[in-house]
């Protein structure tokens, strides 16, 4: 390999160089390290919940379909036909027994196999089949969460989540008994490096100076709730890059603290689910409908987000592209779902309340980093206190930039350590 | 009589005006109290409150998104992007002596840090008449690029 960056030189434990935003030769690198020898998150089970339901989505730059085959069983295939690499298929979601290159015809199955070759007797018996299914990721799932890698020796996905899991179940509790489902997503782009959007879901440090104007908008209570910073809450290394933010303590578990007082803006909502449920389950959605109190972000892609899932894809060194899923409750009360979604355009999304604002700071982030050389990017906030549970994970304030330095460790260990190691 | 096509247009090319030079305390007159501003995601979508739209605001949210960029507290709207849109195509699908629906297309020119981003938006209308004259019932923003990723947009479509 001819002068490719040497990441060690770049990372410190408590400050990166400015250059990781904007290094081309980096970004290739982490293309390949990163994307494609870890675990990318690519769909959750309720994007296809039936058999012949799929959806297209990438895997760091490659385009993917995400498959579910008649038996149930869930398939990530390279989006490219075997013959002459077109894509097979171009819509975003569907139903569907087989995929069709519109090129020349050839026909793959729900699971990849090769199935048709039109005047295949043109091949004078020098085509197998059975040699040419679309190219298979490995594909693992969590508690509905579906991950593919290119690389076939890594950990299991379960390993790999390691102490991230409980977290994702506390997550899922969002369902309040039932299964969570996706809801729609917002989907935008901002000219800046994917590690910008990876850090800001674990920096609680900006959002009473970045969304002034989001808590400006909501009723006194809910800016005491967002009042976080200072507070009780922490950050916490929970390993392989994954880092939890407790923001709101008391939201962390959404079966507990049933007998709270119901906030102000949901009792117009719990009086009309009084009207069909019992008092505790009422409780339990409306606690569900105001999301949970933590930031669980996942290396590299993911980030179970409060009340949404955050996903990054990086477009090129200098562009990412980011969506905002919305959840809800599968068979859950409509009107819930439905306060769920306000609650989501408010603050999320390219109009929301809060999203422009913090696409403004990455934005900003990118283009002052290239201002001047061999100036570092400060990861150092709360490492003077940071101290280590009993489990060895190492934790510190809810302001703190711990979450930051364990995905940056993982970084570290993804672009330096031999592929396959 | 039934609402003329001219006083339609005349009063959706007062609100386009009003967007575009940021007289957003007017703007907010030009509804009715249960009026929505919609820009929904889905191509398809009619009954918005059963789906995510980008923005789905009734009196209380539009009056919130007014304050928020005039109040220099968000950093994606200090200043606000400045913008230039026309309206052109109009047709009007029905109308009767107390609302009609019009349709027409919008193209929009924002320029902001440095960047110019094009809109291009077939805007649905259903004007009501009123004691205070024409007002706006229901404004749907179906962008030509709703289902693809946009960049942030911190002002009004």
């Amino acid at each position: 390999m001819l002068n490719l960056p040497d990441p060690k030189r770049l990372l410190g434990e408590d400050r990166a160089d400015g250059s990781i935003y904007s290094d081309p030769d980096l970004y290739d690198m982490e293309m390949d390290r990163i994307f494609m020898h870890n675990w990318i998150w690519v769909a959750h089970k309720s994007d296809l919940p039936e058999p012949g339901d799929f959806i297209t989505t990438f895997v760091g730059s490659h385009p993917v379909i995400v498959s579910r085959d008649r038996k149930g069983a869930v398939h990530v295939m390279l989006n490219r036909c075997r013959h002459r690499a077109a894509t097979v298929c171009e819509l975003k979601h569907g139903k569907t027994a087989s995929f069709v290159c519109p090129y020349h015809g050839w026909a793959y199955g729900l699971d990849g196999a090769l199935r048709g070759v039109p005047h295949q007797d043109g091949y004078t018996g020098q085509l197998d089949k059975s040699k040419l299914p679309l190219v298979a990721l490995r594909v693992e799932e969590y508690n509905g969460l579906i991950f593919a890698t290119f690389d076939k020796e890594i950990m299991s996905l379960d390993a790999w989540l390691g102490r991230a899991k409980p977290w994702i179940d506390l997550f899922m509790k969002q369902g309040a008994g039932w299964p969570v489902k996706t809801m729609g997503e917002h989907k935008f782009t901002f000219p800046g490096n994917w590690k910008i959007q990876l850090e800001n879901t674990t920096d609680a440090y900006h959002f009473p100076i970045v969304h002034k104007s989001f808590l400006d908008s909501v009723d006194q209570e809910t800016q005491n709730t967002f009042d976080f910073v200072g507070g009780a809450g922490f950050v916490e290394d929970l390993g392989h890059g994954h880092s939890v933010m407790v923001m709101i303590p008391e939201l962390v578990d959404l079966d507990e603290g049933l007998d709270a007082p119901i906030p102000e803006r949901f009792t117009e909502l719990a009086t009309e689910l009084a009207k069909d449920y019992p008092d505790e389950q009422v409780r339990k959605i409306v606690r569900a409908v105001g999301g949970s109190g933590f930031n669980l972000n996942l290396f590299p892609n993911l980030a179970c987000s409060m009340a949404f899932f955050r996903v990054l894809r990086p477009l090129s060194v200098m562009e990412t592209e980011i969506r905002h899923i919305a959840i809800g409750m599968d068979g859950g009360p409509d009107i819930a779902n439905e306060v769920r979604l306000r609650l989501h355009e408010h603050f999320q999304g390219p109009m929301g309340f809060g999203t422009p604002d913090d696409a403004e700071a990455w934005d900003r982030v990118q283009r002052g980093s290239l201002a001047g050389k061999d100036i570092s990017i400060l990861l150092n906030r709360g490492i003077g206190h940071e101290a280590q549970r009993e489990d060895g994970n190492l934790f510190s304030d809810v302001s703190a930039e711990t979450g930051m330095r364990a995905a940056y460790k993982q970084w570290l260990v993804a672009m330096t350590e031999e592929v396959g190691e | 009589m039934s609402i003329t096509l001219e006083d339609a247009v005349a009063l959706i090319t007062l609100e386009a005006d009003m967007l575009d030079h940021g007289d957003f305390h007017d703007w907010l007159k030009l509804y009715t109290p249960d009026g929505r501003y919609v820009v929904p995601i889905d191509p398809n979508a009619e009954d918005f409150e059963k789906v995510l739209n980008y923005a789905y605001d009734d009196a209380e949210m539009r009056e919130k998104r007014v304050v928020r960029l005039l109040s220099g507290r968000s950093i994606s709207a200090a200043p606000p992007a400045r913008t230039v849109r026309l309206l052109s195509r109009y047709r009007m699908m029905d109308s009767s002596e107390t609302s009609c629906t019009l349709r027409c297309a919008q193209m929009l020119q924002e320029l902001r840090q440095g960047r110019v981003h094009d809109y291009a938006a077939n805007l649905n209308y259903r004007l009501e008449m009123t004691n205070d004259g024409l007002k706006i019932a229901l404004k749907v923003v179906r962008l030509l690029i709703s289902t693809e990723a946009l960049t942030a947009v911190s002002y009004i479509l």
